[in-house]
């Protein structure tokens, strides 16, 4: 786009790069220090002892239970959203139905709805189905909320399977359920695997709905247990963070090797 | 969206009827997603108008909870903090992603590898951004305790200025890559031909940038702002675990005072007026920016991603 090299996007570049690196790198340092390293010489002093016990700390503090939890809700939320979104997608998109379009409409609209403003219906609708505390509860509404930015996601991958196709398997006698397995679902493998990463990441990254719906130590997620590993060992920051990274760590991993899926998938959150 | 609605009609008209799906296909996802998003948000307008505590069932008690948050202060000088918030956010964070996104559309090798790293606080928490800043900030233990020359006495959650910095700028570091995705893909859209015009005609670098890229970008613009203010109107996590709201209420943002009402006060009927107020005030917004922006009725085929 521009073919000469331009000092200032690259005075700029690298300053966001300081922004965005410098606190990770310091998170990083801080985990494999001493706790008393970390606070004698400061966060940005290079790292003088080396130490993996904050890991091993996190892990005896209940971390594995946690890791477990979230991937149970991670897994359910995307098998629900995998189960739900193809059939409805290709129900918008094929069907002349009326009812399809106003459907789509309303996914477009749930869109909009930001799930902090029903926290407390949720909270009323969980408690009275008795799902208060109970990994279900959360599993639930983070799996609708995930819902109408994979519809839109989804939909737009359907809508590029161009009509010849479709006509071809009518034409061969094919009932819409041979058409969805052996035409529909095969050709939207990318958009699939990108709605599989998006609410994944909602799931794992999810704070609020477990913050409202669970309060024991059983059905803790990740996230929540950082927040809870803050109030009770806020003072031992390497032992904190070696716990947020860890947090971290299966986002990133995915990242590494699913790069694209994820980015496709995080553009989803806009909504576009 | 609107770019797909060409291509929806021939999807769906024309062809032979035979095997197209009926609504059938759609009623799961639908049921699905009434019961949890569509049912609680009418329902949090009827929660509005009882009295519940979470324990008993809720009692109606009326206009009690409206003619409560008319008189409540706290909650007045939220929206102020509130409005703060969004604008601060959009005027931090537009400038910033729009230039990094349109230097991260150039293919370059090396923007590719620095884009690569940009986007890492996309993948994280708000749980784990927040508490990854509250311990960098620790007025105790943290960079400012390092840095006095530039943090001063380095308690910056102790002031209402710097606590609000401090909110915006991990709102900046949280969000400002997700909008720069934004705008990474709309710049990619551009036909390279505008650039090539506007050089034969003469200008540089800058004066593309201000004549072709920035009209260009304009649709994105307005959808990322419409995500900033909704997104800054609902955030409430990332105060809770940097600030809970202080010092005193000076940075108890309407959605947080919402969350104290409901989980600490247990004052669900309350909670849910003021929920109310934020999903009107959201959707007003909304409204109002895509009316006055005209991009309800643009059929342009360069606009979004």
């Amino acid at each position: 786009m521009k073919p000469r090299r331009n000092v200032w996007a690259g005075f700029g570049s690298t300053a966001w790069l300081i922004v965005v690196a410098l606190p990770l790198y310091v998170m990083i340092s801080a985990t494999i220090q001493t706790q008393q390293g970390y606070s004698s010489h400061g966060p940005l002093s290079f790292p003088t002892t080396f130490t993996l016990d904050n890991y091993v700390g996190a892990f005896t503090s209940g971390f594995g239970l946690y890791f477990i939890n979230t991937l149970i809700v991670t897994l359910s939320v995307v098998a629900i959203v995998v189960v739900l979104v193809p059939p409805l997608c290709y129900s918008i998109v094929r069907s002349r139905s009326r009812f399809a379009t106003g459907v789509f409409r309303l996914f477009l609209l749930g869109l909009a709805v930001p799930s902090t403003a029903v926290i407390v219906p949720i909270f009323y609708l969980i408690s009275v189905a008795g799902l208060y505390d109970n990994l279900l509860g959360v599993i639930l509404p983070t799996a609708a909320f995930a819902l109408p930015v994979c519809t839109l996601i989804m939909s737009g991958t359907m809508r590029d399977i161009t009509p010849e196709l479709y006509e071809a398997m009518a034409v061969d006698g094919a009932t819409p359920v041979r058409t969805f397995f052996q035409l529909v679902m095969p050709l939207s493998k990318g958009g699939l695997s990108t709605i599989i990463v998006f609410s994944a990441l909602q799931a794992w990254n999810g704070f609020l709905f477990p913050l409202i719906l669970t309060q024991s130590e059983s059905t803790r997620v990740i996230t929540l247990g950082l927040f809870n590993f803050q109030t009770q060992y806020g003072v031992n920051v390497p032992g904190l963070l070696a716990a947020v990274v860890l947090s971290m760590l299966p986002v990133l991993l995915v990242y590494l090797f699913a790069r694209r899926a994820l980015v496709q998938g995080l553009m989803g959150m806009g909504g576009k | 969206m609107t770019t797909l609605a060409p291509r929806k009609r021939s999807a769906r008209s024309g062809g032979p009827s035979v095997g197209r799906p009926g609504a059938v296909w759609a009623v799961p996802a639908t049921i699905f997603f009434a019961l949890f998003a569509l049912v609680p948000l009418i329902f949090v307008g009827v929660l509005s108008f009882t009295s519940w505590s979470g324990l008993a069932d809720p009692v109606f008690v009326g206009f009690d909870n409206w003619v409560k948050l008319i008189a409540d202060p706290i909650l007045t000088k939220s929206f102020g903090l509130t409005g703060l918030f969004v604008i601060l956010g959009l005027i931090t964070q537009t400038p910033l992603s729009i230039l990094l996104g349109v230097w991260a559309a150039g293919h370059q090798k090396n923007r590719a590898v620095l884009s690569a790293i940009y986007f890492v606080p996309l993948l994280l928490s708000s749980a784990a951004i927040s508490i990854l800043w509250r311990a960098l900030l620790d007025p105790n233990f943290g960079i400012p305790g390092q840095l006095p020359w530039l943090f001063g006495d380095g308690n910056l959650f102790g002031k209402q200025a710097s606590a609000i910095a401090v909110l915006t700028f991990v709102s900046m570091w949280q969000f400002t890559p997700f909008h720069t995705l934004i705008y990474q893909g709309a710049a990619r859209a551009i036909p390279p031909v505008l650039y090539q015009a506007a050089q034969i005609d003469g200008a540089g670098t800058v004066r593309q940038f201000f004549s072709v890229t920035l009209p260009q970008l304009r649709n994105s613009i307005i959808t990322s702002g419409i995500l900033m203010v909704v997104g800054g109107l609902t955030t409430f996590d990332t105060v809770l675990i940097l600030t809970n709201g202080g010092p005193g209420t000076d940075t108890t943002i309407t959605a947080f005072y919402m969350y104290q009402k409901a989980f600490r006060a247990f004052d669900f009927g309350q909670a849910s007026a003021i929920a109310v107020v934020l999903v009107v005030i959201a959707t007003a917004i909304s409204l109002l920016v895509v009316r006055l922006s005209g991009y309800d009725k643009m059929q342009s085929a360069q606009e979004g991603i």
